[in-house]
């Protein structure tokens, strides 16, 4: 018996995303798809793409290819792992939508928006992923804005932004193809560098084109904006790296690894100080997620055979982190009239998971000791310091005013009443994943090493980077 | 052909244009399936005809999903109170693009296998003049409109580099996509506006 890995990590996840849409109850909608993210990332992890199986008398082989209308969908053996940590990363979300009470509409379409972007990392030619990402953008929409109420500016920015960026790489993949067949054209070089670079700037929120992230963070669900959040820029990430291990001129620019490194910079270091100036507990997140994508494209600009580690070992630090703080966020809306520092007083005594999980969240983004994303923190901040100890200093400055706006939650979550007492709000299994979200911080930040079961083998998804 | 190619890049200059200045937005759902007309000639060149047939019977299915969406829906006073807003500016701000894309259509020419100076400057002011839109608006049948001719104008100089079935097909999925996603708001954006929190 045979069967094919697009089908198995792309269809199918796909179509039963459809599927639960149907479904109205929430507890089996959550838990049918997050059992499913779990079994598609085991399977991914442990059954070898391109090798028989036998069972007694059954084999079972899974191809890593199926033609679509004269295209190829490509899963490599090499990628099993990746497609596990994408999976098991959505599966934090599918499980944590139970608690956030917000699977309707999260699950399914997540489960739709994932399997889209497992496509983007699939098709061949690989730049034909813009295409699987835009439309991974618009089935988003109706998850972050409901129908009975006006959309906010974000979401607009967010359509507008992402929309843009397709033609861009698109461009940009034919503009390169002519600068393979001609080397010595730096003209064409250069266009088409700034045109791929525009793309990316686009798709990443690359300063200063976040402004749409805060935004979304103040009219949309926090919980499903932290799945988005999560899942486009890491895959983007990856889709770009495979632009730098795919031309060997792009790897060797010095000028495009320099305007890697200041882009990172530049995000690290604005969203670090902007979340530190917040008032609002939803746009510091933002400002954290946009430093998080800035320490990604950082970990590329470094010596790939200590970036690209480093780069996927942010991945599962940042998935954690990311569901941990979106949930903690949703209920904290859920229990006070809004975001802002002024409402949020003193949630500490009535919502003591809650805020634990916010601040302990926060302080991961910050680079904290002992919590998730210390070590590939630490492990980019050396990297980064051997190249450039100005470089170093600035991304310095960033986690400062990250580890500063946690203060200053924390200072707020703590101010409450005198005689408050405490009360928690939450219930039974937000409590649980939140406990869980947070002493999976602990592990990770702990034991670094846990994650290698996933990480080991990613380097190999690349040809050149990180050899 | 040259000729037809040259007359549908003139039609696109004027829908384009009137895309801008239109305030009635049954004249502007018209002016888009126009524009999508002038799109179809401009693919001829490069595409097979089932294949530029497909792209402008989804062009005109966008214009069907957005106009029928905007009827269903109440009239009300424009939303758009953002300076600068007068149709002069606009006609003004549409002379700027246009020079921009008198300037560069023939190197972007040269840059895309010599796709033709109609084609190129067809679908070069598609994309100016729809980023222009997006510039100016922030309503969202208008937002949607001007993201629906920025694209127009991509997969016509992108036509010229790429036939493949897939990347058609996906092009179609994400203009219906795209359709359906602008409905969608329009419909919500009948609502208050949202608390900000």
């Amino acid at each position: 018996m045979t069967t094919n890995a697009p089908t198995l990590w792309i269809l199918v996840p796909f179509g039963l995303g459809i599927l639960l849409l149907f479904i109205r109850n929430a507890r089996t909608v959550s838990a049918l798809g997050g059992a499913l993210a779990v079994l598609l990332a085991l399977a991914a992890q442990f059954i070898p793409i391109e090798t028989a199986l036998r069972f007694g008398e059954l084999s079972i082989k899974i191809d890593s290819s199926i033609s679509v209308l004269g295209r190829i969908l490509l899963i490599s053996p090499a990628e099993g792992s990746l497609l596990a940590l994408i999976y098991a990363g959505s599966s934090l979300w599918f499980f944590g939508s139970l608690a956030a009470e917000r699977s309707a509409r999260v699950v399914p379409v997540g489960l739709m928006i994932t399997a889209l972007m497992v496509a983007a990392l699939a098709v061949q030619p690989f730049l034909y992923a813009a295409l699987f990402i835009e439309m991974a953008a618009l089935i988003s929409i109706p998850m972050l804005s409901s129908m009975y109420a006006a959309p906010g500016r974000g979401i607009v920015r967010f359509l507008i932004y992402q929309t843009l960026a397709m033609p861009f790489i698109l461009l940009a993949g034919w503009l390169l193809a002519g600068v393979e067949a001609s080397p010595g054209d730096l003209a064409l070089a250069a266009q088409s560098a700034s045109v791929l670079g525009l793309g990316f700037a686009f798709l990443l929120a690359i300063f200063p084109l976040y402004n749409w992230i805060p935004m979304l963070m103040e009219d949309s669900p926090p919980f499903a904006v932290g799945f988005l959040l999560w899942i486009l820029p890491t895959v983007t990430i990856i889709f770009g790296a495979g632009f730098l291990d795919r031309y060997s001129w792009i790897r060797s620019s010095p000028q495009l690894i320099s305007a890697l490194q200041f882009a990172g910079l530049l995000m690290v270091t604005t969203g670090g100080l902007w979340a530190a100036f917040q008032r609002h507990l939803g746009r510091i997140m933002a400002y954290g997620a946009v430093a998080e994508t800035g320490f990604s494209i950082l970990a590329l600009s470094v010596d790939s055979r200590l970036g690209i580690p480093i780069l996927f070992l942010l991945i599962p630090a940042r998935a954690l982190t990311l569901a941990l703080w979106s949930l903690a966020l949703t209920i904290v809306k859920e229990n006070t009239e809004t975001l802002r520092f002024s409402s949020a007083r003193g949630i500490l005594r009535n919502m003591p998971f809650a805020a634990t999980g916010l601040v302990l969240a926060t302080l991961s983004t910050g680079a904290f000791p002992l919590l998730a994303s210390f070590p590939p923190r630490l492990a980019l901040w050396e990297s980064v310091s051997r190249a450039s100890s100005t470089s170093a200093i600035w991304m310095g400055v960033g986690i400062a005013g990250l580890l500063v706006s946690a203060i200053r939650s924390l200072a707020v979550a703590a101010m409450a009443d005198e005689y408050a007492s405490w009360k928690p709000r939450e219930n039974l299994p937000q409590m649980i994943m939140l406990g869980l979200g947070a002493i999976g911080l602990f592990i990770l930040g702990l034991f670094p090493q846990t994650a290698q079961v996933f990480l080991a083998k990613l380097p190999l998804m690349f040809e050149h980077l990180g050899r | 052909m040259g000729i037809l190619a040259w007359v549908a890049v003139v039609i696109i200059l004027i829908t384009s244009v009137s895309l801008l200045l239109a305030r009635d937005w049954r004249i502007s759902i018209i002016l888009l399936a126009v524009q999508y007309l002038a799109m179809f000639i401009l693919l001829l060149p490069h595409l097979p005809l089932g294949m530029a047939s497909v792209k402008v019977v989804t062009g005109w299915m966008c214009a069907a999903i957005l106009g029928m969406t905007r009827s269903d829906l109440k009239d009300e006073d424009s939303k758009e109170n953002l300076w600068p807003r007068g149709r002069l500016f606009s006609l003004f701000a549409a002379g700027m693009v246009g020079l921009i894309v008198t300037g560069a259509t023939p190197s972007v020419n040269d840059i895309m296998a010599d796709a033709g100076t109609a084609v190129t400057a067809g679908g070069l002011l598609l994309v100016g003049l729809g980023l222009l839109h997006l510039g100016i608006t922030s309503q969202i049948l208008r937002v949607t409109q001007g993201l629906l001719t920025v694209i127009a104008g991509f997969e016509i100089i992108y036509s010229a580099v790429e036939s493949s079935a897939l990347v058609v097909a996906l092009l179609v999925v994400i203009n219906l996509g795209l359709a359906l996603v602008g409905s969608y708001l329009m419909i919500a954006s009948q609502h208050r506006e949202p608390e900000t929190v």
